[in-house]
């Protein structure tokens, strides 16, 4: 009687919020492992001998001075760039250099790109349809339907990110700071494990990011998703942070409490330096 | 060079001027005394005037030799002047003073005594008239003579030319001479003669030498035969060699053809199929050249480069500012507008020149050919093109590095919205840009109509091989695009011997097209973040 | 169930009416309407029509995999010409000993080379079943296997269109040569008859032209379902925003290979029915010039609608005809223009104007049909 009860209580909380079943082994550590990671562009080291450990349910924040090689870990993570030595896991049974980015993303790896990507020709609806988790081989998405189910989570999604009325606009209509949230909406719908977030309140007013952080925060937890978020904003992060790790010239400065990083002189150093450097730029 | 003709003019005046009294007193001649005594009827002792003659050096020994070896020097009966038959049809004949070699009108046979000679005598002038020429002044002359003697030489030969080798200073000479006597005692069945002749890639060597590989004395045969294995060898390597530098040609008109698409697409992104037409229009130019400058090809071809770099660069800013710059950031498009400007470029040469191909002529200079050695000569229009194409390279490479316009240009390559809020007027790069890249192309088209026909179909017959190279070496790489015009035009010529031409051109197409599959990005592609975008 | 949702829609019932209406307009006024009278649709035109048809068709492949795939290929016209070439290989097959050298088997090039049997591959080209497969299969083979390997490797864009272009150059210069056995300069060419039918009778001419217009109304349909299904949407990504679409965990280069085979496989088809209408199949058909040209119609007419590649296609070749018929050295020019034109003032092409006027009216339709299911005329950023 109880667990009918609590069946249905479920069906109540947000589906999107319960990660699909996924192969993922996080009984034995974390949920993502990067170990001596090192990449070079042309002699340029852009990630050098960097160590990064998320647990499963985390929120971490990433911060770091332009070039600090925060969005080529991401590249990394999620296939697009293969280092030149370490290695990556996913959980304890994935190892992610050997896989493409069809096959992380299914894996249960959602990324937000930095700069706003979403499919401006189709509709917010279309793009919600399109992410969301399904059977992704030709035939299946030749011959789908969507049902109804799949209508009643799309419609949760587009209430979450505030875009109910927008559904039917093509998403090339939306402004900058929608496009985040149609994006995020994306990844939501795709059910991930593990979520990469590049600068997600790049160009959104004040609300829009207290909604944001809501929202971030609300997804990361023990048996939900991980979040890894890559934010300049500091104040956003200090809104939202647990752990804070700092990449300096491609590899790890300082990670811990937002507090005890921004008292780190090197941190301070680097961070302001850098700061001090952007304004002149 | 253009020295030449009127030195020989000049010379011409002077002999003439000098003839005239030698003419007169022909009793003071040398010659004559050299003549006289042919007249005798004893065979030895016009053997003995032979070889005087011989030794005398006289300019006009081959002359003589010659007219006596056909029965056409003769002595007038009466006045004991020697005379050379021209034509000995009829009762009279025409005839020229011996010693002037001057028109002497006609004169009856019966006036004339023939200097008759017998089968010996015959022996002895062919062979003296082998050896005339190695006494000849110059070098050059003296190892042409020594080449055509080869696999001529005969035991009348031997001696005398042993005797001319101890006084020869020439090693070349020496060197062709031996041979010529190692033929010699090759047909005797000398196995030690093979030795000289090894390496040797003279047509007549190598029949000799086969000849005595089918010799009856096993060790003649068996020396000859390695022999010429050892020649067959260096004669692949000569083949390798000439396709190497026809490659090399192929590949430098490759190099010249693309690599200003490679500034156009590399820098600015932009497809530009009217690049072919450029091409043309360069080629054009020079044949316009040529029509302004009647009779002095040469200097039309030099005026021609820079007026065919002036003519393809404006009508490569006509392209600019009249379609491409509407098209920015929609690169698909700009293909398809430019291969319509294409379109309208070639129909407009059809129609306001002509349809057919046009000749544009090559200036003596760069006609012929160097001979590197007997086996391999390199024909100098390749060789200029060649040259050509290296220079303009160099010099875009300079332009590149070393100018303000190149520092400008690759920052806008690398970041276009950066280098536009430094202060560089991106715009106006473009069009730089733009204008070199199609300059360049100009200048390929007047280096091409010194290889191929001038006529519509000329850039449309390069552009896709164009795009090849410059995919193929990596968008943006000068470098790249040098490497992979060369060596796609080396790959080429290997493959054509054994492919034929159009299969090699499409197995090329086939690599290149697989080679894409493996290096999305060329040979040398451009890494980083900013590639990617 | 998913080939039947074009049925559906607005667009597709006007287009596949005003087709079937025009068909069948043509047949009545080539068979109804005496010869000499004004209305009368001769027998000539009635198969430059069928060849205008087989050009549409081969538009409305291009535009797939253009419009909604945003794959530029320059090297459609191989396609349709290797279906061109399996269907004259058919037809040359059924000569028989009827051709100059009266050999039962080798068709007349191959006696003229002293061939003294067929090679492998033109082995069961006599009968008509695996013919008309190999119109399929010979394209969309060459499309699979090419496809494979670019999409692999991500090449894509502008390099993309440069290979498709080599590769149809390539095939030209292939097709040139004898020693490949399928007629080369000359083609294959003086064919009799089809599945029993004479090729030079009107009968057959005008029942090539309607099988031609049927299979350019089947060739849309598939289109349009494809377009419509959620794999049209996904191709649309995969347009607009490669790397979007595979994070989200779609295996881009297997769409773009499904959808780029598809495409491949009816330009083959289009192929097929070109030949025994013009009577010849030859290399210059592979020719980079044409390939491009097809392009051309797509961009004229609209990018991204289906039925702007057939105006274009229709509208373009009509002009060709008058232009050759009156000035032939403006075509060129006019070619030309028109390239430069279209895609400078028509992004969108005529489809473009077209949509503007249905703008509003088809929001509502939308909102009315449950939405996601339609993508109708949706503008098209490059």
């Amino acid at each position: 009687m109880s667990f009918i009860k609590s069946l249905a209580d479920r069906e109540r909380v947000f589906d999107f919020l319960v990660p699909a079943q996924s192969p993922v082994d996080v009984r034995h550590g974390p949920i993502l492992y990067l170990e001596d990671v090192s990449v070079s562009f042309d002699g340029f080291k852009a990630i050098d001998d960097l160590n990064l450990t998320i647990d499963d349910g985390e929120l971490r924040c990433i911060i770091g001075p332009n070039g600090a090689g925060k969005t080529t870990m991401m590249d990394i993570i999620t296939g697009k760039t293969r280092p030149d030595s370490g290695s990556v896991w996913f959980g304890s049974r994935h190892d992610l250099l050997t896989l493409n980015e069809p096959e992380i993303a299914s894996l249960g790896i959602g990324r937000k790109f930095q700069k706003p990507t979403v499919f401006e020709a189709l509709t917010v609806f279309e793009n919600l349809e399109l992410a969301m988790a399904a059977d992704k081989r030709i035939l299946p998405t030749l011959t789908a339907r969507l049902t109804g189910e799949g209508r009643d989570r799309i419609e949760e999604v587009l209430d979450t990110i505030g875009l109910v009325e927008l559904r039917h606009a093509s998403a090339g209509i939306l402004s900058h700071g929608q496009k985040q949230w149609l994006e995020i909406g994306m990844l939501l719908m795709q059910r991930p494990r593990l979520l990469l977030v590049d600068e997600p309140v790049a160009g959104m007013t004040e609300q829009e990011m207290e909604r944001t952080a809501e929202l971030l925060t609300g997804l990361a937890g023990k048996g939900k998703q991980s979040v890894v978020v890559v934010e300049h904003d500091m104040g956003f992060v200090r809104s939202i942070a647990r752990t804070v790790t700092v990449l300096h010239q491609g590899s790890v400065l300082a990670e811990g409490s937002m507090d005890r990083v921004s008292s780190d002189p090197k941190v301070i150093e680097v961070y302001l330096g850098a700061e001090a450097e952007e304004e002149v730029a | 060079m253009r020295m030449l003709p009127r030195c020989l003019s000049g010379l011409l005046c002077l002999c003439l001027l000098l003839g005239l009294p030698l003419a007169a007193q022909a009793q003071d001649d040398p010659g004559q005394a050299l003549l006289a005594p042919l007249d005798t009827a004893s065979y030895a002792d016009k053997g003995e005037a032979i070889e005087a003659i011989i030794a005398s050096g006289d300019e006009r020994s081959r002359r003589w030799l010659e007219a006596l070896l056909g029965g056409k020097l003769q002595r007038h009966k009466d006045t004991g002047q020697f005379v050379v038959v021209v034509e000995n049809r009829g009762r009279s004949w025409p005839v020229v003073d011996a010693l002037s070699f001057e028109d002497a009108g006609e004169m009856s046979r019966r006036e004339l005594d023939r200097i008759g000679i017998n089968n010996a005598l015959r022996g002895q002038l062919q062979g003296a008239l082998a050896v005339l020429d190695l006494h000849a002044d110059e070098v050059r002359d003296r190892r042409e003579a020594a080449r055509e003697l080869l696999g001529d030489v005969d035991a009348t030969l031997a001696e005398p030319l042993r005797a001319v080798i101890d006084g020869e200073e020439d090693a070349e000479v020496r060197r062709l001479l031996e041979q010529a006597l190692a033929i010699h005692r090759l047909e005797e069945g000398d196995a030690a003669a093979v030795d000289a002749l090894a390496g040797s890639l003279n047509s007549r060597v190598r029949s000799a030498l086969n000849v005595a590989s089918r010799s009856e004395d096993p060790e003649l045969a068996a020396a000859a035969t390695s022999a010429l294995a050892g020649i067959e060898q260096k004669m692949k390597l000569n083949r390798g060699l000439e396709t190497l530098y026809f490659g090399l040609s192929l590949g430098s008109v490759l190099v010249l053809a693309a690599i200003g698409l490679a500034i156009t697409f590399g820098v600015m992104g932009v497809i530009n199929m009217a690049h072919g037409e450029l091409i043309m229009l360069g080629a054009y130019t020079t044949w316009a050249m040529q029509q302004l400058l009647p009779g002095q090809p040469g200097l039309a071809l030099l005026l021609a480069i820079p007026a065919g770099f002036l003519v393809a660069a404006l009508a490569g800013v006509a392209i600019e500012r009249g379609v491409i710059q509407f098209l920015k950031g929609r690169p698909l498009e700009t293909l398809l507008a430019t291969f319509g400007v294409s379109l309208i470029l070639q129909q407009l040469v059809r129609t306001v020149i002509s349809p057919q191909n046009r000749t544009v002529v090559s200036p003596e200079w760069m006609s012929g050919s160097i001979m590197l050695n007997e086996g391999l000569s390199l024909t100098l229009n390749r060789l200029y093109v060649l040259g050509f194409a290296l220079v303009v390279f160099a010099g875009l490479m300079l332009v590149m590095r070393r100018t303000r316009l190149g520092l400008e240009v690759r920052a806008v390559t690398q970041n276009r919205a950066m280098a536009r809020s430094m202060g560089i007027r991106a715009t106006r790069v473009d069009i730089l840009t733009f204008a070199l890249g199609s300059g360049v192309a100009g200048l390929a088209g007047v280096a091409l109509s010194q290889l191929t026909n001038v006529g519509p179909n000329l850039g449309q017959n390069y552009i896709i091989d164009s795009f090849m190279v410059v995919v193929f070496g990596g968008v943006g790489n000068l470098w790249g695009t040098l490497v992979a015009g060369l060596s796609l035009g080396v790959i080429n010529q290997v493959l054509e011997p054994w492919a034929g031409a159009v299969l090699a051109k499409i197995v090329v197409l086939v690599f290149i097209i697989l080679f894409i599959q493996k290096r999305p990005r060329g040979l040398f592609p451009q890494k980083g973040r900013a590639a990617e975008g | 169930m998913w080939l039947t949702r074009p049925f559906n829609e607005r667009s597709t019932r006007l287009f596949l009416g005003i087709l079937l209406a025009a068909l069948a307009l043509v047949t009545v006024l080539n068979l109804a309407v005496p010869a000499g009278h004004p209305l009368h649709v001769s027998t000539y035109t009635v198969t430059l029509l069928g060849k205008y048809l087989s050009y549409a068709l081969l538009a409305v492949a291009v535009d797939l995999v253009w419009g909604y795939l945003g794959i530029l290929s320059l090297g459609h016209g191989a396609f349709f010409a290797l279906g061109g070439y399996a269907m004259g290989m058919y037809l040359m097959r059924q000569i028989g000993d009827r051709g100059t050298y009266g050999d039962p088997v080798l068709p007349d090039f191959m006696v003229f080379l002293d061939w003294d049997s067929l090679p492998w591959y033109w082995l069961g080209f006599d009968m008509p079943g695996i013919a008309f497969l190999m119109v399929l299969l010979a394209p969309g083979l060459l499309a699979l296997v090419f496809g494979f390997l670019a999409f692999r490797s991500r090449v894509t864009g502008v390099y993309l269109s440069i290979i498709t272009q080599a590769m149809t150059f390539a095939l030209m210069l292939a097709f040139f040569r004898n020693e490949m056995g399928f007629g080369g300069n000359n083609g294959l060419t003086d064919f009799r008859e089809l599945l029993g039918f004479d090729l030079r009778s009107d009968a057959t001419r005008l029942g090539l032209f309607l099988a031609t217009g049927i299979a350019l109304a089947l060739g849309y349909v598939l289109c349009r379902a494809i377009v419509a299904s959620k794999l049209g949407r996904v191709s649309v990504a995969c347009r607009d925003a490669e790397a979007r679409t595979r994070f989200l965990g779609y295996r881009v280069e297997r769409f773009q290979l499904f959808v780029f085979v598809v495409s491949a496989m009816l330009a083959g088809l289009a192929g097929a029915l070109y030949v025994p209408q013009v009577g010849i199949i030859n290399p210059s058909e592979f020719s980079p010039i044409f390939s491009i040209e097809v392009v051309l119609w797509v961009a004229l007419g609209g990018r991204a609608t289906l039925y702007g590649a057939v105006i274009g296609a229709l509208l373009v070749n009509y002009a060709k005809t008058v232009f050759t018929g009156v000035m032939p050295d403006a075509w060129l020019f006019a070619l030309g223009g028109m390239f430069v034109l279209v895609t400078v003032f028509l992004p969108k092409g005529i489809a473009g104007l077209l949509t503007y006027r249905f703008q509003n009216q088809r929001l509502t339709h939308r909102r009315e049909g449950e939405g996601a299911t339609t993508t109708t005329g949706r503008g098209v950023s490059a």
